[in-house]
């Protein structure tokens, strides 16, 4: 259902502002969300201040600065600081991105930091990704045959494993999911970007063989047709796919296979 | 295939629902999104305008005359002008869905294209028709 207002218990309040390293004037000033449920309290946004002298040029080094050297219980996710694990996707600067590959010299003025929007929040910028894993579960991902096992490797030629670039690639790190309206509004029923890349992943998969099944799986008025090619999902995706596009392509499959 | 669970997760945990539309960054094509909702639902209200126009001039002299009076008023020339502009950028909306459902311009830049396509066109198309309005009058 469409909520544009926040649950009662889920509006920031304004939090702490911390105080300002000493001795340098090369600061930059975060605005980051804050929930801890110990507290029982609304969740708050708090301001810090990063010695840009003393830090990385990414997001993630800076909130790295906060909790080594402002406040030790911050809590975010974070891994392997390349792109490539999807740990730290995060809201920044009012898009979703990952904190490690984000450039703080490309964002102006002060850096606000919130978790993954309209997700349930387990504490500060970690969101519970629980229904977003079991979405990308339901599309069974991975290779389906009927035919016997080969004796070697499964054969796919060059040309058909060009059809998996552009979709391989993800990372499930959720930018794309959280940054959807109609995933915002309607994602206990729509799979969302993420999971619908995923499934064509596997469609257009030379080796697969559960096409039909796939289709079926999807031939529903929420699980795929919720998308609206709104197109947050191809702008959010730090990895530079288009799930909107992917998404597009199953629609075209749907109709093709009723011709 | 699997079935999907779709319980709400954990509500015993009262957890807080993160910040969404309050905090992301307008994108083009998301607003134009929302404005191609926006105005399909104000066609509504606008076809019930014209329906009231066509009644009149099937009932007699006297209601059109009314119906006539209220669409030259001023306000009644607000609301259609607001009409005209929702029914060219629902038009073009819709146009640029046609495009996006081939599974075409839909990467960067083309997406921002036809996006920016669809609100300067609606714009544009409307100011026309009124130009060529009150020049036939």
């Amino acid at each position: 259902m469409v909520e544009l207002a926040l649950p009662k218990n889920s509006r920031p309040t304004v939090g702490k502002t911390w105080p300002r390293p000493a001795n340098t004037s090369n600061v930059r000033e975060f605005r980051v969300y804050r929930w801890n449920p110990d507290d029982n309290a609304n969740p708050r946004v708090d301001t810090y201040f990063v010695d840009m002298d003393d830090c990385g040029p990414m997001v993630l080094d800076a909130l790295l600065y906060i909790k080594n050297k402002v406040d030790a219980t911050l809590t975010f996710r974070r891994s392997c600081r390349e792109g490539i694990c999807g740990s730290c996707a995060m809201n920044i600067d009012g898009t979703n991105t990952l904190a490690c590959t984000k450039d703080m010299a490309s964002i102006s003025g002060a850096i606000k930091i919130y978790p993954l929007p309209h997700m349930p929040v387990v504490k500060d910028l970690v969101p519970d990704l629980t229904r977003f894993y079991a979405q990308h579960a339901s599309i069974e991902p991975w290779l389906k045959t009927d035919t016997p096992q080969p004796e070697k490797e499964w054969r796919q030629s060059p040309e058909d494993r060009v059809k998996l670039d552009g979709l391989y690639e993800c990372i499930l790190c959720a930018c794309c999911s959280t940054s959807c309206p109609s995933y915002w509004w309607n994602g206990d029923r729509y799979l969302g970007p993420a999971a619908l890349l995923q499934a064509y992943r596997w469609l257009i998969d030379s080796r697969d063989e559960a096409t039909g099944a796939r289709l079926d799986n999807l031939e529903d008025p929420f699980r795929l047709y919720r998308c609206h090619t709104i197109m947050n999902c191809a702008k959010a995706c730090p990895k530079g796919l288009n799930p909107a596009k992917a998404i597009a392509e199953i629609k075209s499959m749907m109709i093709a296979r009723q011709l | 295939m699997a079935e999907l669970d779709t319980r709400p997760v954990n509500p015993a945990l009262n957890r807080p629902l993160s910040p969404h539309l309050g905090i992301y960054r307008p994108m083009l094509t998301m607003m134009m999104s929302i404005t191609h909702r926006i105005t399909g639902a104000a066609l509504y209200a606008g076809t019930l305008l014209l329906a009231w126009w066509l009644l009149a001039a099937a009932t007699d002299a006297k209601s059109f005359e009314t119906a006539a009076w209220f669409m030259a008023s001023p306000i009644g020339r607000l609301i259609l002008f607001g009409f005209t502009w929702a029914l060219f950028h629902h038009l073009l909306g819709g146009l640029r869905h046609f495009v996006w459902d081939m599974g075409r311009g839909m990467d960067h830049p083309e997406r921002e294209y036809l996006a920016q396509g669809t609100m300067i066109g609606g714009i544009v198309l409307t100011i026309l028709v009124w130009i060529a309005a009150y020049m036939a009058r």
